[in-house]
């Protein structure tokens, strides 16, 4: 993958955020992302088709049929195909594997992935009701009025549960202090202006069932977001037809794609099943283990999703994730720096974009393009691994990548 | 009658006006609180809105029906426990939908008095009118053999006499609600001896569950919150007379409204206070406070010489400011009105000099906004005020008199007998005023 780019993740936290003004529409955030993906690879006459994540603009912005918009980028576009793919929150990840199957097909040479949502026209409590779309339906009416939070709240009760109250809620404060600092190392972060003084004694705030879920308070939870994420998948030829060296590109080792059945329940609240799937059959297609990976992006849509993350993906037993957190090992100077640029709670979450965001992170600390946020990518250690998960646990994309020589 | 009961059929009177709909809004969520109960699914509830403009009708169901849809989006959560029997609401679009078409199902819009007949319990929120208050209470009170309570949203008519002239026999009490009652947490209870004591029970319950805070006011007119603000405001008025004796009025008027914001540290001026109350309605309350004083003067000739030439203030229906004693763009002061004059004289032509008069502000002292999200805001106060005792300026002076007048108003609503402690006076200054420190303070000498 090469020529990666961000918008800035746009919400509250942002100072050019203003609910009350009008703001930027999907067509700014297409625009500004293809154009400048584009840019990099020498122009869209490279380009032969593209591919849009997306979940909900049907609903946030009622426009479906994003597929269309790839000509309004640059008219060159016209004509070559195009298409939008959704998978809830993992409809990132799903665009590339889109693209990554184009490629190895050979029906494609680069392709251009593009993931975006727009999610602040409506109120979150609106939102919400359209976020829930990412679970079944027929389970909406039992759901709580902060559907996925509500979903997400009920795994860390069974997650205090399983460990004790304290040590869990201590490590989703870590989670969150280490979300909040990382992204204020990234200027396209949704926290990038974050200036709390004590991060972890706000991430402790007691939970309120009435007003909001019983285990989660709001610093537990992404932020609502309107951006997109924009990189080009290419083949070896397509690399070379863009004119970018080899230097600057990251290789896709492994793709991990698993889902589940969306209407069942959890077999144990406390594990992440289809994420541990997904990236077992990506790490073994690799051939490579966790202690070779030098950075993970991981969907923290909630600080318990990150943890049980942690756990899913291998990197320390059942039950062991907030022991790990707390460790200091998921932070950017520990053991495997998890989300360097925030993360789905620093960075921000436009739902559909997310699974291009962090394949743009891990390109940026790969090819050592991540400014302020560049972590030491070491020799024996070459690999990054994206987990990007569509619901609770259904949809997951598990890309591992490898820093190019 | 259970508390239930009494709220089964309520009505509100003069419910279009600015603290009518207010008062309207939150009866009418209290209602549905009620309504909504299981063990109540078979009652039938209403609330009469009425008024006495048709017009004004129309546009008071619109903005009912706004705040309800926001007071819904906020309690979503209690909502969906709510409605959960309802097996075809199913997001949380469906359950706001719901309850906002339950609660305005529940208002009746009228402009007859008549459909108070049948109330149980009436807010009154018409104008600082003592007769027009005691004709409507006897109207109802003589058609309506459900002995319905009256609570008066008035700010300075006394209670007793609004009892005997209706002839109620105890069942009014003062329920003052502050400008805007959805908003402002304070509400001043004013009882009268020969309230029933479950009236006052049921007054207390209410406010509770309006998420209001109480403070109990004796029955004196002008009650806590007017009998500080009225005198505070002649204080300032006299203050800038004196003043003008060596300048212009309005650079005076200009000097003393500054010192009572940014040295006082208070969300804004005396005289930007009065205009968003009304320069009319001050001068009126006022003079329905003045014959119940007869040790005082509760009058401005200075007010009055606005009133004559047109200076009202009060808000646009928008929210926005009208131009009252001092005029306003986007909101801030820009000129000051000079009553020799006719005219508005811009600020910016006296400024300088006026603030030169003033000197520097000391650096202890900061801006209300900031005092009042701080954990030690008395600490934060009284160091402000330590420089104002060492500062030779004008300005510090000037503060310094003002706060130690504002403490003795507040000292005097407890030795007359209006308020029941000095904490009580400070409450209603914080919470109705927004006040981050109270007048009643040692600091302040």
């Amino acid at each position: 993958m090469i020529a990666g780019y961000n918008t800035i993740s746009m919400g509250t936290g942002r100072k050019e955020f203003n609910p009350k003004k009008e703001r930027p529409g999907l067509e700014h955030y297409l625009k500004e992302d293809g154009q400048s993906a584009v840019s990099q690879i020498g122009g869209v006459t490279k380009v032969d088709e593209g591919v849009f994540g997306n979940f909900m603009a049907s609903r946030f912005n009622k426009q479906a049929h994003l597929g269309a918009f790839m000509a309004m980028i640059d008219p060159e576009l016209r004509y070559k195909p195009s298409i939008r793919v959704e998978g809830a929150c993992a409809s990132g990840g799903l665009a590339l594997v889109t693209g990554i199957k184009s490629v190895l097909s050979g029906s494609a040479g680069v392709v251009l992935a593009i993931g975006v949502e727009v999610q602040n026209t409506v109120k979150a409590i609106y939102g919400a009701d359209i976020l829930a779309g990412a679970g079944w339906f027929q389970r909406r009416k039992e759901g709580q009025a902060y559907f996925f939070p509500g979903q997400f709240s009920d795994r860390a009760g069974a997650y205090y549960e399983k460990i004790g109250r304290e040590k869990a809620r201590l490590a989703m404060a870590r989670w969150y202090r280490n979300a909040i600092e990382n992204a204020r190392l990234c200027p396209t972060a949704q926290e990038f202006e974050n200036k709390t003084a004590n991060l972890e004694s706000q991430g402790l705030t007691e939970p309120n069932p009435k007003s909001f879920t019983a285990h989660l308070n709001v610093f537990d939870c992404s932020k609502v977001s309107d951006g997109a994420s924009a990189i080009a998948i290419v083949s070896e030829e397509g690399l070379r037809r863009c004119g970018v060296p080899v230097s600057e590109a990251v290789e896709v080792v492994a793709v991990g794609h698993a889902v589940d059945d969306i209407t069942t329940l959890p077999a144990d609240p406390t594990r992440l099943d289809t994420i541990a799937a997904a990236v077992k059959k990506a790490l073994t297609t690799a051939g490579i283990t966790t202690s070779q990976l030098a950075t993970i992006e991981t969907h923290d849509c909630f600080s318990i999703a990150g943890i049980l993350g942690m756990e899913a993906i291998g990197l320390c037993g059942e039950g062991e994730g907030a022991d790990f957190v707390l460790a200091g090992h998921t932070a950017r100077d520990g053991k495997i720096p998890v989300n360097t640029t925030g993360g789905l709670i620093g960075w921000g979450h436009p739902t559909g974009a997310t699974g291009v965001h962090q394949a743009v992170t891990i390109w940026e600390q790969l090819t050592g393009k991540a400014g302020n946020a560049q972590i030491a990518i070491p020799e024996d250690r070459p690999y990054g691994l994206t987990v990007n998960m569509g619901g609770d646990d259904k949809t997951v994309v598990a890309i591992v990548f490898k820093k190019t020589t | 009658m259970t508390y239930t009961d009494r709220l089964t059929n309520v009505s509100v009177l003069g419910s279009a006006g600015k603290m009518g709909s207010g008062i309207l809004l939150l009866a009418a969520l209290e209602v549905a609180d009620q309504m909504l109960k299981p063990e109540n699914k078979d009652r039938h509830f209403v609330i009469n809105a009425i008024d006495v403009s048709s017009a004004a009708l129309p546009g008071l169901m619109k903005y009912i029906r706004a705040q309800v849809l926001k007071a819904a989006e906020k309690k979503v959560v209690v909502l969906r426990g709510l409605y959960a029997g309802r097996a075809e609401l199913i997001e949380n679009s469906d359950i706001i939908d719901a309850y906002v078409d339950d609660v305005m199902g529940l208002i009746r819009p009228s402009t007859r008095l008549e459909v108070a007949y049948e109330s149980t319990l009436v807010f009154e929120a018409v104008s600082e009118n003592e007769a027009l208050k005691v004709k409507l209470f006897s109207q109802i009170n003589e058609n309506n053999s459900l002995q319905p309570w009256f609570f008066t949203n008035t700010s300075s008519v006394p209670i007793a006499g609004l009892d005997n002239g209706a002839n109620l026999s105890g069942r009014v009490l003062g329920f003052h609600f502050y400008n805007p009652p959805a908003v402002q947490k304070l509400v001043e209870v004013i009882t009268i001896d020969s309230n029933p004591s479950d009236m006052k029970e049921f007054a207390l319950q209410l406010a509770k569950n309006m998420r209001k805070v109480v403070v109990p006011s004796n029955d004196i007119a002008g009650f806590i919150g007017n009998g500080h603000f009225m005198r505070d405001a002649l204080f300032a008025l006299g203050e800038a007379r004196k003043l003008s004796a060596s300048m212009p009025m309005p650079q005076a008027l200009y000097i003393v409204n500054k010192v009572s914001q940014d040295y006082l540290m208070r969300p804004m001026g005396i005289f930007q206070l009065m205009d968003y109350v009304g320069v009319d309605v001050v001068r009126f309350i006022m003079s329905v406070m003045n014959p119940h004083m007869p040790a005082e003067d509760l009058h401005s000739d200075e007010l009055d010489l606005m009133f004559e030439k047109g200076i009202k203030g009060g808000q646009f229906s928008d929210g926005s400011q009208k131009d009252g004693i001092l005029k306003y763009d986007k909101g801030k002061p820009v000129a000051v009105f000079s009553s020799e004059t006719g005219e508005y004289i811009p600020i910016s032509s006296f400024a300088a000099e006026a603030d030169i008069w003033l000197g520097s502000l000391p650096e202890s002292t900061i801006p209300w906004k900031n005092l009042v999200k701080a954990a030690d805001k008395d600490t934060l106060a009284a160091r402000a005020f330590e420089a104002y005792r060492t500062s030779g300026t004008n300005g510090a002076q000037l503060a310094l008199s003002y706060a130690r007048r504002s403490r003795e108003i507040g000292l005097n609503l407890v030795n007359t007998g209006v308020a029941h402690s000095a904490a009580d006076v400070n409450t209603v200054l914080l919470t109705g005023f927004f006040h981050a420190y109270g007048p009643v303070n040692e600091f302040v000498l």
